[in-house]
């Protein structure tokens, strides 16, 4: 066998690739890394497709025993990555040899890291993609998180390039940020009191904060009506509830839902508010979509711009 | 019968996604519009899309920003917009769905008898006389939601929601109907049981059903339900 046994599966730890597209007409949720950023790092820092399977880890706590020889990389939330007790550099390849030991911590900052390998964890796809998705029980391992016992198959060695990100390039996960929202949907129905009030209030990131969707907690927001005709519900959207606290959906939302919306999240932050932890504070930018879409292909050119350092 | 498209109004719902609103009820003929759009932009937008969610009124776009932008799929739209009015109402599929009505598939078929003043005979026809249209697929995989049922027998969700609601339970919510395509919280009122897989990732398709098609509930037996591979599942 050639693979990775798991002796602990950490708290919530879950396989990715980029996600599933092209099924929302069944009920399926994307699913995929909530932050693609590292996500899309990790990878690259080992030299695989930008689509290849790795490990999500939430909050730390994963260990795991090559039974390969390979190179891996935990990119993401400053996790302490240590291989057999000794600490390395994150963002960084290394080059591991069956029967050593790869303990990925608990998060000083940030919540979720991405463990990438060589040639990529090798697990069948459901509906185009590995993408774990608890709630419909589809991807990954029967669609469960990882647990106990599991084993993370691999290609058998192959050359692999490794790299290293330099410092300056690596994201941080900073609490107090503000974050770019386009208004959008049912933002008729709010008031321009009612958006100020959004646009200019802080929230926090309560505890009921997952990868479906993130509530929030702070001033109320109250659109002119309840409920509407169950519609699409793109990724960051942020609905309304009748208790007037915030809630932006992610990659495992509902795929149509009926909640007012006041607008979406850019992905660029949502990947940042995925870093956050309960208790973190949040404000809100309103920008247009010619913005963010300029946002988007600026960052586009950037990561590709961006050389990492050749570690081999 | 075609209705005017002057009503449609598309809005911005993300960085990535417009949706397009073709009014504001539960309506037939809208939701056979809604069908249209999809298969036309799936055609006109070719390689753009990521992916589309059609609803009871309304059309979700999502879009490859680095393929377009929205006013190339604002512009899409509205042609596909000015083709619509002038189509007929295309039906969909008629499928058949046996169901096994009683007190012990459905533990909500006598309340709601009670809270309609009718027999739970008279429901049991009711709900299985009416042909259903598929409006949207979404909550769940598989989560078909069906209407509109009879104002006769339409009832509120459960105050309380059930923390384990069997696969293929029949369901009433307002003027909605659904089969559970597997166990699941819910809190819609359960009237029987449907032995036929409503989502199953190993069967190709998948889904016995899609938006625009047409749904009827035969009544079948116990004998005729255990006999087509039906279970009764635990209901808490």
């Amino acid at each position: 066998m050639s693979g990775f046994k798991v002796v602990q599966p950490g708290l919530m730890t879950l396989i990715q690739d980029a996600g599933r597209f092209g099924h929302h007409r069944i009920g399926l949720t994307t699913g995929g890394p909530l932050d693609a950023l590292a996500f899309k790092w990790a990878n690259r820092l080992v030299d695989n497709p930008m689509n290849t399977t790795a490990l999500e880890i939430s909050f730390g706590g994963l260990v795991l025993e090559a039974e390969t020889d390979a190179q891996i990389v935990l990119a993401g939330a400053e996790m302490p990555l240590k291989i057999n007790g000794i600490e390395q550099d994150r963002w960084h390849a290394h080059k591991i040899k069956a029967g050593d030991k790869i303990e990925v911590g608990f998060s000083a900052q940030g919540a979720r890291a991405y463990l990438a390998v060589s040639g990529g964890f090798q697990v069948a796809h459901s509906f185009s993609s590995s993408a774990t998705v608890t709630r419909e029980g589809i991807g990954g391992f029967t669609g469960e998180k990882l647990q106990q016992g599991d084993y993370l198959h691999c290609q058998a060695p192959v050359k692999h390039k490794g790299y290293r990100l330099p410092e300056q390039h690596r994201p941080d996960y900073a609490d107090n940020i503000t974050l770019r929202v386009i208004t959008g949907y049912q933002q008729h129905a709010f008031s321009d009191y009612q958006k100020r009030l959004f646009f200019s209030s802080e929230y926090k990131v309560t505890d009921r904060a997952d990868r479906m969707g993130y509530r929030l907690a702070g001033p109320e927001v109250k659109p002119s009506f309840d409920g509407i005709l169950s519609e699409g519900i793109c990724h960051g959207a942020i609905q309304i509830p009748a208790d007037g606290q915030p809630i932006v959906l992610l990659n495992d939302r509902q795929t149509i839902g009926g909640y007012p919306k006041i607008g979406s999240m850019i992905a660029m932050d949502t990947a940042r508010m995925a870093q956050l932890l309960p208790g973190s504070r949040i404000s809100f930018d309103e920008i247009t979509i010619d913005d963010a879409h300029n946002l988007h292909c600026l960052a586009h050119i950037r990561f590709n711009n961006t050389e990492p350092e050749s570690v081999d | 019968m075609s209705i005017a498209t002057d009503q449609i109004r598309i809005e911005i719902a993300g960085e990535n996604a417009l949706i397009i609103y073709f009014g504001e009820k539960t309506d037939p003929r809208v939701s056979s519009q809604v069908q249209q759009a999809v298969t036309i932009l799936e055609t006109e937008l070719s390689g753009k899309l990521i992916d589309m969610v059609p609803s009871y009124a309304s059309l979700l776009v999502i879009y490859d920003q680095l393929a377009t932008d929205h006013l190339e799929i604002r512009s899409g739209i509205r042609k596909v917009l000015s083709q619509l009015g002038e189509s007929d109402n295309r039906e969909g599929n008629l499928v058949i769905l046996p169901a096994y009505y009683s007190t012990e598939s459905g533990p909500d078929l006598e309340a709601l008898a009670q809270r309609a003043d009718l027999s739970t005979e008279e429901v049991i026809k009711i709900h299985s006389e009416m042909e259903y249209r598929v409006y949207a697929i979404g909550f769940a995989p598989g989560f078909a939601y069906l209407g509109e049922v009879d104002e006769r027998i339409a009832a509120p969700r459960l105050s309380t929601p059930r923390t384990r609601v069997p696969r293929g339970a029949i369901a009433i919510a307002d003027r909605q109907t659904a089969v559970y395509p597997a166990v699941s919280p819910g809190g819609w009122n359960l009237i029987g049981l449907c032995p036929t897989r409503m989502f199953n990732p190993e069967a190709d398709p998948t889904m016995p059903v899609q938006v625009g098609d047409r749904i009827r509930f035969n009544p079948i037996s116990r004998d005729e339900f255990f006999a087509l591979g039906g279970e009764l599942g635990e209901i808490r």
